[in-house]
């Protein structure tokens, strides 16, 4: 009788820790997804600076022609950023090819036919969109990972996550552009 | 965010139930007036499940029209259709659609039953008066309110006290107009229609208070807040606000039922402040203390 009990209590217990281990694993396969997403979401706004880049390059070169070391730069650390890999370098590779786009939107500022220029300015706006775009994403990305993150390195769901090899995620990492009215000027 | 979307879904399921509770109730009535029975009762309970259902299900599309918004495409409006794609990616969520209300006073609103079938509508005035800083902050706020489902709870409301202002309006005029051609008429109609008036009179005080208990002011502040939370820059709202506040010009297509939804409560009178008859429906928290709150952040 009274083997039965610890026999029953025993059962009960490892069916609570296995309902525990089933209900964290599949906490941990939803946050990973969901930092998979969120990757791939950066992904999308990052080829299409990459996209918008050539177009924008021709445009300013029409009206500014022997400012060529600032296109060369722009052109050079787009092809650094497209052949990056992971998480840290990446992000490395994208501050570099901001810093080379604002040179050359400074440049821009000083050829006022340029600045009147239709396609110039539609190709601005979408400049604009598409970092704050990147911006939002990367936001998104490291909330998820933060959450990530936290349940993999928190007790008792940690022992779940190291049983079944969830690794931390790296933090998207770039150098913060100014924030504020930044408005494209006319 | 998550309680909050789960207690709006809670509140919409208790405002059709009540809708329903007082459908049956209304339906007895007439049976017991008329002496039909419970025939009466059965055909108003459904009439109020079909109105429930469809709210639930076509209350955005209602909504758009009744305010006369037109969808945008991307090539007329990019500087709009760029701002929602990003503040919705910073949400995490699908990107709503998009739509453009042709009225100089500048305001926003949000509707749809769930984040997967949302619409962001401004107007025409609000996209001439802010910067894109601005315009995020706005968006995002609209944004919190898809992601809070206060989006469902308010496009129900909408639909339930514009077809109730109908109604009583539609009550109304027959009650004038009947009762008159037929003069004092028999006793039995003059019950009926003595009943009806006192129903229409009842109803109109009876959706203020309804509309602005199912919409408290904090989930206003509360959208403020998660909207800065996603644009991580409160200045921009609270600048966008300063405008507004500004801006006296009245919107034509303003209405009671429906003034719960927009960013900052419209007025169809010119002028600053509210039609004494606006502020009974007061939905909205003034605009000052919002603006004060943004910039403690």
């Amino acid at each position: 009788m009274g083997a039965m009990v610890w026999v029953w209590v025993a059962v009960a217990v490892a069916g609570v820790v296995l309902l525990y281990g089933v209900v964290t694993y599949n906490r941990l396969v939803r946050v990973r997804n969901r930092v998979e997403n969120a990757w791939s979401q950066i992904d999308v706004q990052l080829r299409r600076r990459y996209d918008l880049i050539p177009n924008l390059v021709e445009t300013v070169r029409g009206y500014a022609r022997h400012e060529r070391d600032v296109f060369e730069a722009v052109t050079r650390a787009r092809a650094a950023a497209q052949a990056a890999s992971g998480v840290g370098p990446q992000g490395a590779a994208e501050g570099e090819l901001s810093r080379a786009l604002r040179q050359l939107l400074a440049v821009a500022e000083n050829y006022p036919q340029l600045r009147a220029n239709e396609s110039f300015l539609a190709l601005q706006e979408e400049l604009t969109a598409t970092e704050s775009k990147i911006a939002f994403a990367r936001q998104f990305y490291n909330d998820q990972v933060m959450a990530l993150n936290t349940l993999i390195q928190s007790f008792p769901s940690t022992l779940v996550a190291r049983l079944a090899r969830f690794r931390p995620r790296e933090f998207f990492e770039v150098e913060e552009l100014p924030r504020g009215p930044v408005e494209v000027r006319f | 965010l998550y309680e909050q979307a789960a207690r709006n879904r809670r509140r919409t399921a208790l405002l059709v139930l009540s809708v329903l509770a007082l459908a049956a109730g209304v339906g007895y009535l007439i049976g017991l007036v008329l002496g039909v029975g419970v025939m009466a009762l059965a055909v108003a309970l459904a009439v109020a499940a079909l109105g429930s259902f469809s709210s639930y299900r076509f209350g955005d599309r209602l909504v758009l029209r009744a305010m006369r918004a037109r969808p945008v495409s991307p090539e007329e409006e990019p500087r709009l259709h760029n701002v929602v794609e990003g503040v919705a990616i910073a949400a995490g969520l699908p990107k709503p659609a998009v739509y453009l209300v042709d009225e100089k006073a500048p305001n926003a609103f949000a509707t749809g039953r769930d984040p997967e079938h949302a619409s962001i509508v401004v107007t025409r005035g609000l996209l001439d008066l802010l910067n894109r800083v601005e315009l995020e902050g706005v968006v995002a706020h609209e944004m919190a309110h898809i992601q809070g489902r206060d989006i469902l709870l308010g496009t129900v409301v909408a639909t339930l006290a514009g077809s109730a202002v109908l109604l009583s309006e539609f009550l109304l005029r027959w009650f004038w107009w009947g009762g008159r051609r037929r003069g004092d008429g028999r006793g039995e109609g003059a019950a009926l229609l003595a009943l009806v008036g006192l129903v229409v009179a009842l109803l109109t005080p009876l959706f203020a208070a309804a509309i602005r208990a199912a919409v408290s002011r904090e989930r206003e502040y509360l959208a403020d807040a998660a909207g800065a939370l996603l644009t991580r820059y409160p200045p921009g709202l609270a600048s966008a606000l300063r405008k507004i506040a500004a801006d006296h010009t009245p919107m034509r297509v303003a209405n009671n039922a429906t003034a719960h939804l927009w960013l900052n409560q419209p007025s169809r009178v010119p002028g600053e402040g509210l039609h004494w008859f606006e502020r009974l429906f007061a939905t909205h928290p003034p605009i000052r203390e919002r603006i004060r709150r943004l910039e403690e952040m």
